[in-house]
């Protein structure tokens, strides 16, 4: 089993980057002959890497998953930002102590309705990951949110989240200002909102750092998209004390979009395009905002107490038991 | 846990051993003072009935919300082996407890946590129990008090778990628009997704001295801590420092503490109550 993503998609990316070569040999040659041979030969390798990506992304396991959400080549949150949004004011600090680079929020635009927007933000080189905390949200991060929420709320506009984040930051600063109650409190702003919530998980929804900010009327997940209660690798090391045996883990979480829409715990799995959002981030971004808008229209055909108590009767029924 | 000192090769029911200090203690002293150590003060852990019977007022509770028993949605390995030994070790059908209780005479809804069914991990039933105890305290004008312990969302129910966090904080802010408060109580251990959903946002947080209250797991911890953290990270009386709650309070005092609290935050319900009848 392959560790990381690039382990996993070294084949395809070979591939990719033996038809470039071909491609510049191809520009070069002045035989006539040489050149439509070489043509061939690229089109045939166009064509098996064509069939090889869809073998390998039609397929994916658990585990592929996992690896395929957290690709540094994802689209992350502020990518979906600018090409979901005509228009976006990025806002920040929690009026507290301080801010927190792992959320980016503020209103936005979408078809030319405002909207506020909470997410949470990767970053894709070290200084970049460094900044944006891994996108693991720190007390502040979630305090801005819950700023955002209540702005809202008085501006009567519908909320949109973006989810991306592997948990909640768990180091002691984060500990000592109350990270456990700023993911609760901000639960409980979004459920005392009347205006919609439409929350995407895009990449990593990683228990309770995702939670915090998807207490959402609707639940979106990307097609490669995974949401769990606890990392694979983590389940692993409290199940059978290896955390390499993360595979096992996440076949047993059952934390693929697809199970969580099986169990009925989010309404729609956006497809992604051919091989991956990675490979088409604009078609990716086209397609969460037509589920985007299309969810908040629905919402928002209640009255603003009936939005309120539809979110309340979503979580309310979540769970499995027998008996009443 | 409570080991009782083996008198020649015979535990001996008349003495008990502070699972702390390490001191030999006689049971019926322990029991009497709330099985905390007189020595060393060291709070040991309580199961569910001796909570409901340290704190309300006598033969007032009584449970509800019996009849429902967890499910292994997931088919999660080993997950119905543990769980029916947890029930064959505790009595219980699930890590969660419910009902109704009086307090000084005073009828609160309740739930307890009891952290030796499966480290009182919140799973389906425990969260549907925990917002019932909310939606009765609610929807009847009750003041609610749950007492948490739990080493947070329970893995083996994987994202139904995790629902739980949000199903139980939606039925906190139901207390909240309807003016029910809402008093938790930080036992030994209060961790992870219990601190992060419905236990941090009581109106009231109330802890049992050195009782573990944190986000992280240990391991989790250890390797995030970039900063030394403090010796007593990750107690009730380092979470007291941080503002993150109100009161640290001995056992003895518990019952008292409770009874105040309902008595002066909930005096607007009991006056309804005196209207409507
Ligand atoms: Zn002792």
């Amino acid at each position: 089993m392959a560790k990381s993503w690039k382990e996993w998609e070294k084949p395809i990316l070979e591939l990719e980057e033996g038809i470039d070569k071909l491609e510049q040999l191809i520009a070069v040659e002045r035989d006539v002959e040489k050149k439509a041979s070489l043509a061939l030969r690229a089109q045939e390798y166009r064509e098996k890497l064509h069939k090889f990506i869809d073998v390998r992304y039609s397929r994916l396991g658990p585990w592929e998953k996992v690896l395929v959400a957290r690709a540094e080549t994802r689209p992350y949150t502020l990518d979906i930002i600018n090409a979901v949004f005509d228009e976006f004011v990025e806002l920040d600090g929690d009026r507290r102590i301080g801010t927190d680079h792992a959320v980016v929020a503020g209103p936005a635009s979408l078809e030319g309705r405002p909207v506020m927007v909470v997410g949470q933000q990767k970053g894709r080189n070290i200084q970049e990951r460094g900044y944006r905390n891994f996108a693991m949200a720190k007390p502040e991060g979630y305090r801005k949110a819950i700023r955002m929420f209540e702005m809202a709320e008085r501006f009567r506009m519908p909320v949109v989240t973006i989810v991306d984040t592997p948990a909640a930051d768990p180091g002691v600063e984060s500990e000592s200002r109350g990270i456990s109650e700023a993911i609760a409190a901000s639960m409980l702003s979004m459920f005392s909102l009347t205006v919609p919530i439409v929350s995407v998980i895009i990449g990593e929804g990683g228990s309770g750092g995702a939670i915090g900010i998807a207490a959402a009327n609707r639940v979106l997940m990307l097609e490669h998209s995974v949401y769990s209660v606890i990392p694979p690798e983590g389940c692993a090391a409290i199940l059978w004390r290896d955390p390499a045996k993360g595979p096992q883990a996440a076949a047993a979480l059952k934390l693929t979009a697809q199970s969580a829409h099986e169990l009925g715990l989010v309404e729609e799995v956006i497809p992604e395009p051919f091989g991956g959002a990675h490979r088409d981030p604009g078609e990716t971004a086209d397609r969460i905002k037509e589920a985007m808008l299309r969810h908040l229209a629905e919402v928002a055909m209640s009255s603003p107490e009936a939005i309120k108590q539809a979110r309340y009767d979503r979580f309310r029924i979540l769970g499995r038991f027998s008996g009443q | 846990m409570l080991v009782r000192k083996p008198a020649g090769g015979q535990p001996n029911p008349n003495f008990v051993q502070c699972v702390n200090c390490k001191k030999t203690l006689f049971t019926a002293e322990f029991e009497a003072s709330l099985r905390v150590c007189q020595y060393c003060g060291h709070h040991h852990r309580l199961n569910w009935r001796q909570r409901v019977a340290f704190t309300f007022d006598a033969d007032s509770f009584v449970e509800t919300d019996t009849g429902i028993s967890s499910l292994d949605p997931l088919e999660f390995p080993e997950y119905a082996e543990k769980h029916q030994q947890a029930q064959a070790k505790t009595g219980m059908v699930d890590s969660v407890i419910c009902g109704t209780a009086l307090l000084d005479g005073r009828p609160v809804s309740v739930a307890v946590s009891d952290f030796h069914f499966m480290g009182g991990s919140m799973g389906s039933v425990s969260g549907e129990k925990v917002t019932r105890a909310l939606e009765r305290g609610a929807n009847e004008g009750m003041p609610v008090i749950i007492f948490c312990a739990s080493g947070g969302a329970r893995m083996q129910e994987g994202l139904l778990s995790l629902m739980q966090m949000a199903k139980t904080t939606a039925a906190v802010e139901l207390c909240r628009t309807r003016g029910v408060p809402y008093i938790a109580v930080f036992t030994d251990p209060t961790m992870a997704g219990v601190l992060a959903s419905y236990a941090s946002v009581a109106d009231v947080i109330l802890a049992e001295p050195k009782a573990l209250v944190g986000f992280a797991g240990a391991r989790v911890s250890k390797q995030a801590q970039v900063h030394k953290a403090p010796d007593d990270f990750q107690t009730a009386e380092f979470v007291f420092r941080s503002g993150m709650l109100d009161r640290i309070v001995p056992r003895r005092e518990m019952r008292s503490t409770l009874v105040s609290l309902v008595r002066l935050l909930g005096g607007h319900l009991h006056l309804e109550a005196k209207k409507v009848g």
